[in-house]
């Protein structure tokens, strides 16, 4: 298999940037010890669930993907203006090779992200149960959405400008519109609607159906996410390989 | 059959023709030099013939498959070594020919003894272990040439292959670019006229993207009227004057 040894080219990539890496795996940590310690400090008299541990770590582990997502694209966009990269597109190498191989080792990257979040919630009183376990598996396909995303504007875009887009534009969208901070349908209307549309609030609720244990709503929630997943990733491989044949 | 035959085959940027109407033909087995002072277009035919940009017109076949139909199977024949050395900068020296190997469909198994093989041709014993961004710059040059030959390619391209390489390691990389003499087809270019001499069975000269002149050394020093390569080669690509 041609794609594997991409592949791991990749995963050496990735684990020999130590730092990088484990700033994304302790990213959405920081987050889940800021926000229950916020959470604590709410009197329960205001009946204010939402950062309830049961309910903000499946919401934390989505966002911090968007972390990913961002590693991705640097990833992606860096390694394109490389002449490595020009002497991988004389080889045999296609365009769905390549983003398959880049695609494997960022999927248990995010998957590990989530797991240590988990593990440190674990700490802050969230239950121990199999529900854990279907949790993660639920999260990857909106790891796969944020994945490809990042991957498709890693292709498009140069390297200063995908930090830009997808640190601070993408972050924003996935806070914004994923039940996390705020229940959307408390805004309503429009706000309410587009982020019906967009994948993060869905990907959010499954992950909180199965942690829950409300196994059948997890589906329904989940099949958005996963379209999703598809449209990009057959996106990402479309728009690299345009790239790979535009002359440059 | 010609390992490479280009007809017309021309580049155009925006206001820039790089490469225009360049007519090639390249035995099988030839060791072909592409000799021309900077911005001639070398680089960009080198481009043209390995895929990594389209020509604006013209064609190439290379043993008969188009470079515009038939890029598939193009990628299937050839190797580069592009002008700036081209590795994963943090993967090994091994790690990069093992990984070359692979993309080409060679097993883990026969991609590390391939690797083993070129490791002692090119004596990067010393720095196998070592990851490509702390070598050198001569070594990081020879491990993009094996990382180009570790597919068995037909056709090599080596863009400034010694670039940069010091007087024992250029001598060193002569002697393996002469192996593979008549084994497969090369084509490089170079800035040194003395290596294009030594190494090439014929020599092609650009100019100003255009093609000026075609033979052996020796022809193309009698074909120019003077008395050293030097001399013929400033003479032809200034148009016959010196
Ligand atoms: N992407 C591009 N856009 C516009 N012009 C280009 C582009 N690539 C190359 N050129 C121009 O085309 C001409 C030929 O460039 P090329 O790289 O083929 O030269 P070369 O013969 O390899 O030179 P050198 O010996 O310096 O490597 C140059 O004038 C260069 O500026
Ligand atoms: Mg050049």
């Amino acid at each position: 298999m041609r794609f594997r040894a991409f592949t791991s080219r990749n995963t050496k990539e990735i684990l020999r940037d130590p730092l990088t890496f484990c700033f994304g795996l302790g990213f959405p940590v920081v987050l889940l010890l800021l926000l229950s310690a916020i959470n604590s400090a709410i009197p329960e008299q205001a009946q204010m669930t939402m950062f309830n541990i049961d309910k903000l770590t499946p919401g934390i582990t989505v966002f911090g993907m968007s972390f990913i997502s961002l590693f991705s694209s640097m990833l992606i966009a860096k390694d394109r203006t490389t002449s490595f990269m020009m002497r991988l597109f004389t080889s045999p190498l296609k365009a769905h090779e390549f983003i398959i191989g880049y695609t494997l080792p960022l999927l248990p990257m995010a998957i590990l992200q989530s797991a240590v979040c988990v593990v440190v919630a674990f700490f802050l009183g969230l239950e121990v149960s199999v529900n854990i376990l279907l949790m993660l598996a639920v999260n990857i396909p909106i790891a796969i959405v944020f994945i490809s995303l990042g991957l498709l504007l890693g292709t498009l875009l140069n390297e200063k400008a995908v930090g830009g887009i997808c640190g601070a534009l993408l972050t924003n969208l996935s806070a914004w519109f994923s039940n996390i901070w705020f229940d959307t349908a408390m805004v309503g209307g429009w706000f309410k609607d587009l982020a019906n549309a967009l994948p993060f609030v869905h990907a959010v609720n499954a992950a909180r159906d199965a942690i829950s244990g409300n196994y059948s709503d997890i589906m329904p929630e989940l099949l958005p996410v996963c379209g999703y997943a598809v449209v990009l990733l057959v996106l990402a491989v479309v728009v690299f390989s345009v790239m790979m044949k535009r002359n440059k | 059959m010609y390992a490479i035959k280009t007809e017309k085959l021309t580049k155009k940027y925006k206001e820039k023709t790089a490469v225009s109407n360049l007519d090639l033909k390249i035995n099988e087995g030839e060791m072909y030099g592409l000799l021309g002072v900077n911005g001639a277009g070398k680089t960009t035919t080198m481009k043209m013939l390995t895929t990594l940009i389209m020509p604006s017109s013209g064609d190439a076949e290379l043993l008969g498959h188009s470079i515009k139909t038939d890029r598939a199977a193009v990628k299937q024949i050839i190797g580069i070594s592009p002008q700036e050395s081209a590795a994963a900068m943090n993967l090994t020296a091994r790690e990069n020919l093992e990984l070359m190997a692979e993309v080409y469909g060679f097993s883990k198994k026969v991609a590390k003894s391939k690797a083993s093989e070129l490791i002692e041709r090119f004596s990067m014993q010393e720095f196998e272990n070592r990851k490509a961004k702390k070598l050198s710059g001569g070594e990081v040059r020879r491990l993009s040439i094996a990382m180009a030959l570790i597919s068995e390619p037909k056709i090599l391209f080596l863009d400034e292959p010694t670039l940069g390489l010091d007087v024992i390691a250029r001598h060193s990389l002569w002697t393996e670019i002469e192996k593979l003499k008549g084994k497969i087809t090369v084509i490089l270019t170079t800035h040194y006229l003395e290596e294009a001499v030594a190494l090439c069975d014929r020599i092609g000269i650009m100019a100003h993207s255009k093609f000026m002149a075609e033979g052996t050394a020796d022809e193309l020093v009698a074909l120019s009227g003077e008395k050293d390569f030097e001399s013929a080669f400033v003479k032809l690509t200034n148009g016959g004057e010196l």
